[in-house]
């Protein structure tokens, strides 16, 4: 048993009591105080909590009592997400010590299920960005090159997978979050069908967009989290009350012959790394091997949806982020016994919120504003429609559409912090599957010619069809490590410190 | 010409509640200026003809019963708080509308 | 030289329009399962959702469209096919999240329309309030204003959040400008918002208490020269908060406004508060820029789609018309006009119509509830119905009826009931309140009267019947007043031979 083996692998090692919750725990706990001061994933530890939790499922196993399969593996939780008394940043000073007094749904499924919690990792600041470089705690370094950017808003989620701290992680996507830190990271991260997983206690960024999922090194371990924090929730009204499709089973089934697999035309070209580009034919070609069908499918207003996207996310994100005014929770600055509420509120939330976050609000803030609202928010929320039409008309001639995931591997830490244009740039593939509220997944296809940096592979299917893009990940994977000899990570340099 | 001006900003950053200071408002504004330009490109395909979509959702009528659930106590209410008294939230005096 | 009323009306046309905000009296909050006691120690109804915490989510409360739809069916409505949320954002402490989850340009009821009586000169006239519409949305927190003199909130040093109000479902209901009311203006509003608040109330989805902020009205005014038909710049006059007040707002408005336009000022689109104290209003705080509320649609709620069987089992529901039902009963229990009008204001109609349908004779119902009981009601500033049970005082009643009570005890036995002393029958035996009705008892009690006063027996054996009035006051005392006053009448007569 070692921290580098899958989720489904320590499943079993529990299981089969080789290994203990508490042990499983305290080995993880060991590999992030040896390689965390370098890779800086997480924001805060929760040592006591997650060795309880542990030591309860060790008490249930051995009591006999039937478990759930994820049952005292560890989990690392992007800290968007509320649990109770733990705290709760946003990866942003405004919440700097703030502790929900509730969970979330998410939390309370992964508590019910037993997964032990280790702590919360760094994200770009209220999730807005593509690099983490947007925490007010400082940015999150890629395991693969602790020079490089590990994606974002999620890079702390999936550096952690990256670098053996956490084989599974808890993600939220609202233009990529968990599909681009994937990509860049060599990890697999979906994000579920709109309304798939509960949004009770996730901290919205735009809530029409936003939807947390699953993140993982595998597309079985990924599909194990998925079966346990999705389904519905009376709590969040835009949850869907439909079963779960069976996304365990299409991970391990391995069989995608007959299948029609659309290559989206608008997703590639000028503008994708070359290395990337590779990749992902390689990865297609595989598809071919394995008896899918190829077809090529137009999706003319894609174009569209990166300018639609600065629009929507950007408005509700203006309106979502209102309630951050020093009253409630969170810090307050200036408030001196003379000032009045109005100005203690505008000298808290400058002081609180970050330079790309102020950008946001201030562009949500125009494009709702009256005289703008048409020519903006109305004009995106049409464009929303038309992508919506694409994918549905891609989807009558094939099961699923993919792309790569990203149109670079990482980045420079700093190398586009100045220029939000460039930055924006990274979602271009990713942000549809957000316009439409359809499910993407993102799992690794190679390493780039031109800088050894992990490729991203994306498999978008129809809404509630989560269950494809585990069928086609699944087969793919497994061709590409029978191809490879060994899974991508091992290709990854070994941290310092790392076992 | 520029899509927006410095003015507009800070009258953004006034309905926003953020007091900005007046070097950033100089250089948002120029950024803004930039991701307008850019994000001003929805406006080609926005036809009347075409339905506006707010939600990725298609459901409709989702609603709780009139039942009552327990509440947080007071301290868990006021937890956060960063001023509380009187099991009150406190804040600093508030001009505006009586 | 300033304009009375009349002169006013004489030259200014008024042109009203009211927007009312109702609590619903729903048992949780519009988008969390949040008890809505009234009074409840600060913050004990609060949960993530109407704290506005990070992270939480609302779901609707059935019954709070339910409820909005009732009321805009019993105000003549259509019930919109497609209705939605919209968030309206501006930051105010006492709104957690700082948007309210309201309805903009998608409410869930539209055009509809109330008609109120108000006494003109030329008698009983009906004035049509059109009604534009009726939409959902929550409540805000309270503050309390510390520091300085007056509790206010000018001069204070800071203010303390109570968030238990905050998320209570309120309804808006406004009506499309109201023309032509001349000088009945403030009849007009005031019988629009009493009738209102009888549906509501007859509706039961509200506790419509003005005094505790349950209904709430805003009085919009304008003015223009008679004959000149075009509308003048209105005001809005926030939170009015009685019907008497609505009137006077309307009063004062239409005086201030016309005294204005008199001496060649211009009238300014604001704010105003109502000052009880005078009757007068004065101006908000005018902000120094408008304020731009960026209604978008709500995404965290879905679509309100209601359809047509759902529809029409909430029109199945909706009770008889107040006014229906007052001509109705009024009828049914030949009540003359002013003595109907005092039953609906001491708002004892409905206790009076239980105590009917419990089998007592509508008279005795309307004068034990109206008399004795709100007699005692008032003297303890209580409402009637908070001393008495209506199956109590129907039981008092039928005693009376069978004889086995005098008005006399029975008195009594509301007093002992109101004491605390147990039901009609246990106050009866504990305070041995019995109608003496044996004959040879009430016979020596008169026999004792005659040979206190002879002189007066013999007047009325010498036919003059008036005189037995003392004797037979002389038979009640002696009993302790549980003698039957027409069987001692009737025995004494007899006795003296008349
Ligand atoms: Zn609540």
């Amino acid at each position: 048993m070692s921290i580098r083996d899958n989720a489904w692998q320590m499943s079993e090692a529990l299981h089969n009591k080789e290994i203990s919750a508490v042990e499983l725990a305290n080995d993880h706990f060991d590999q992030i105080s040896k390689v965390d001061k370098d890779v800086h994933a997480f924001l805060y530890l929760d040592k006591e909590g997650a060795l309880a939790q542990a030591k309860e499922v060790d008490k249930k196993r051995a009591a006999g009592e039937k478990l759930s399969p994820l049952a005292g593996v560890p989990l690392a939780l992007k800290d968007v997400m509320t649990q109770r008394d733990i705290p709760t940043t946003c990866g942003s000073k405004i919440l700097e010590n703030w502790r929900p007094p509730y969970d979330s749904t998410v939390v309370t499924k992964l508590k019910d299920a037993g997964v032990v919690i280790l702590g919360k990792t760094n994200m770009d600041e209220f999730a807005m960005g593509s690099s983490t470089e947007n925490s007010a705690f400082g940015p999150t370094h890629n395991p693969w090159d602790l020079s490089r950017i590990p994606g974002g808003s999620g890079g702390g989620s999936a550096a952690s997978l990256a670098a053996f701290e956490a084989p599974l992680a808890i993600g939220t996507d609202t233009g990529g979050s968990i599909r681009q830190p994937a990509a860049v990271t060599g990890t697999v991260g979906v994000k579920p069908t709109y309304g798939g997983v509960s949004r009770y206690g996730l901290v919205a960024f735009s809530s029409s967009l936003d939807q947390a999922g699953p993140c993982a090194r595998t597309v079985l371990d990924t599909a194990l989290l998925h079966q346990v924090i999705a389904g519905y929730d009376p709590k969040d009204s835009t949850s869907i009350n439909q079963a779960v499709p069976d996304v365990v089973a299409a991970a391990k089934k391995l069989d995608v012959k007959g299948m029609k697999i659309g290559i989206v035309k608008q997703l590639s070209g000028d503008g994708y790394q070359k290395g990337v580009s590779n990749k992902f034919n390689d990865a297609i070609a595989e598809l071919v091997k394995l008896g899918a069908e190829i077809v090529e499918v137009s999706c003319p207003n894609f174009e569209y949806a990166l300018a639609a996207y600065y629009l929507i996310a950007p408005s509700e994100c203006s309106s979502n982020l209102a309630r951050f005014d020093s009253i409630r929770f969170g810090l307050r600055v200036g408030d001196d016994g003379i000032k009045s509420a109005e100005e203690v509120m505008n000298l808290t939330r400058q002081a609180g919120f970050g330079r790309e976050v102020k950008r946001r609000i201030i562009l949500g803030t125009y494009a709702l504003s009256s005289g703008y609202y048409d020519a903006y928010y109305g004009s995106a929320q049409k464009v929303r429609t038309l992508i919506k039409q694409d994918f549905d008309n891609a989807f009558t001639k094939c099961d699923v559409l993919v792309s790569p995931t990203a149109p670079t591997t990482a980045f420079k830490i700093g190398e586009k912090s100045e220029d939000p244009l460039a930055m924006y740039l990274n979602d271009i593939a990713t942000i549809p599957v957000n316009m439409a509220g359809i499910g993407g997944m993102s799992l690794p296809c190679g390493l780039a010619e031109e800088d050894n940096l992990p490729v991203g592979f994306q498999i978008m299917a129809p809404a509630m069809k989560d269950d494809r893009m585990y069928l086609v990940g699944g087969a793919l994977e497994a061709a590409l490590l029978s191809k490879w000899g060994k899974p991508i990570l091992d290709f990854a340099p070994i941290l310092a410190g790392s076992k | 010409m520029a899509a927006i001006s410095r003015d507009e900003v800070a009258n953004l950053a006034r309905l926003a509640r953020i007091s900005m200071s007046d070097a950033e408002l100089d250089h948002l504004a120029g950024e803004m200026d930039v991701i307008l330009g850019a994000v001003a490109r929805v406006q080609e395909v926005a036809s009347a003809d075409v339905a506006p979509t707010s939600h990725p959702l298609a459901v409709n009528n989702v609603t709780r019963e009139d039942v009552v659930t327990t509440s947080l106590t007071p301290a868990q209410a006021l937890s956060g708080a960063p001023a509380s008294a009187e099991q009150r939230f406190k804040v600093p005096q508030i001009l505006g509308e009586e | 030289m300033s304009l009375d009323f009349d002169q006013a009306i004489a030259k200014y046309e008024p042109t009203l329009g009211l927007e009312v905000h109702v609590e619903l009296n729903t048992k949780s909050k519009m988008f969390c399962g949040c008890a809505t006691e009234f009074g409840a120690e600060p913050n004990t109804q609060t949960c993530p959702v109407c704290l506005g915490l990070p992270g939480s989510l609302p779901v609707v409360n059935k019954r709070a469209i339910e409820s909005t739809i009732l009321i805009g069916l019993a105000l003549n409505c259509s019930i919109a096919p497609f209705s939605r949320f919209a968030r309206k954002n501006y930051f105010y402490p006492d709104m957690p999240k700082n948007f309210q989850t309201s309805q903009y340009d998608e409410p869930i009821c539209v055009n509809g329309y109330l008609d109120v009586d108000v006494e003109t000169d030329s008698g009983n006239q009906t004035f049509r309030v059109e009604i534009e519409r009726v939409h959902m949305e929550e409540d805000t927190g309270k503050s309390l204003h510390v520091g300085g003199s007056t509790g206010r909130i000018h001069g204070a040093e800071y203010s303390l959040l109570d968030y238990n109000r905050a998320g209570i479902p309120l309804v808006e209901i406004v009506t499309k400008i109201v023309p032509n009311t001349g000088k009945y203006a403030p009849e007009v509003a005031r019988a629009y918002v009493a009738s209102l608040r009888d549906i509501l109330r007859g509706l039961k989805v509200s506790d419509v208490k003005m005094e505790q902020g349950s209904l709430r009205c805003d009085v919009n005014l304008s003015l223009s020269p008679t004959g000149s038909g075009k509308l003048g710049t209105r005001s809005e006059t926030k939170n009015v908060n009685s019907l008497r007040s609505v009137e006077r707002a309307v009063t004062g408005e239409i005086i201030r406004q016309s005294n204005r336009l008199e001496t060649g000022e211009r009238i300014v689109q604001e704010t105003r508060h109502f000052l009880e104290e005078s009757g007068q209003t004065r101006p908000g705080r005018s902000k120094e820029k408008a304020e731009d509320y960026r209604y978008f649609p709500e995404p965290d709620l879905v679509p309100v789609v209601p359809d047509a069987k759902w529809i029409e089992e909430l029109r199945k529901q909706l009770p008889e018309k107040p006014a229906d039902r007052r001509k109705r009963l009024q009828l049914a229990w030949s009540v003359p006009d002013k003595e109907m009008a005092a039953m609906v204001n001491a708002e004892l109609l409905d206790t009076v119509e239980a105590t009917v349908l419990l089998g007592s004779d509508p008279t005795k119902a309307r004068s034990w509830w109206l008399g004795e009981v709100s007699r005692i009601a008032n003297d303890r500033a209580v409402s009637p119905t908070e001393l008495i049970s209506v199956k109590d005082v129907a039981q008092i009643i039928e005693l009376i009826s069978s004889g086995e009570l005098t008005d006399k005890l029975a008195r009594q036995v509301v007093e002992g009931v109101i004491a605390g002393e147990g039901s009609p029958s246990e106050v009866i035996t504990k305070r041995g309140l019995k109608v003496v009705s044996d004959d040879s008892q009430l016979m020596s009690a008169i026999e004792s009267a005659i040979a206190a006063a002879p002189e007066t027996a013999e007047r009325v054996r010498g036919g003059n019947i008036p005189a037995a009035g003392a004797l037979i006051g002389a038979v009640m005392k002696s009993t302790g007043g549980q003698a039957d006053a027409a069987k001692v009448r009737e025995l004494l007569l007899k006795h003296l031979g008349q």
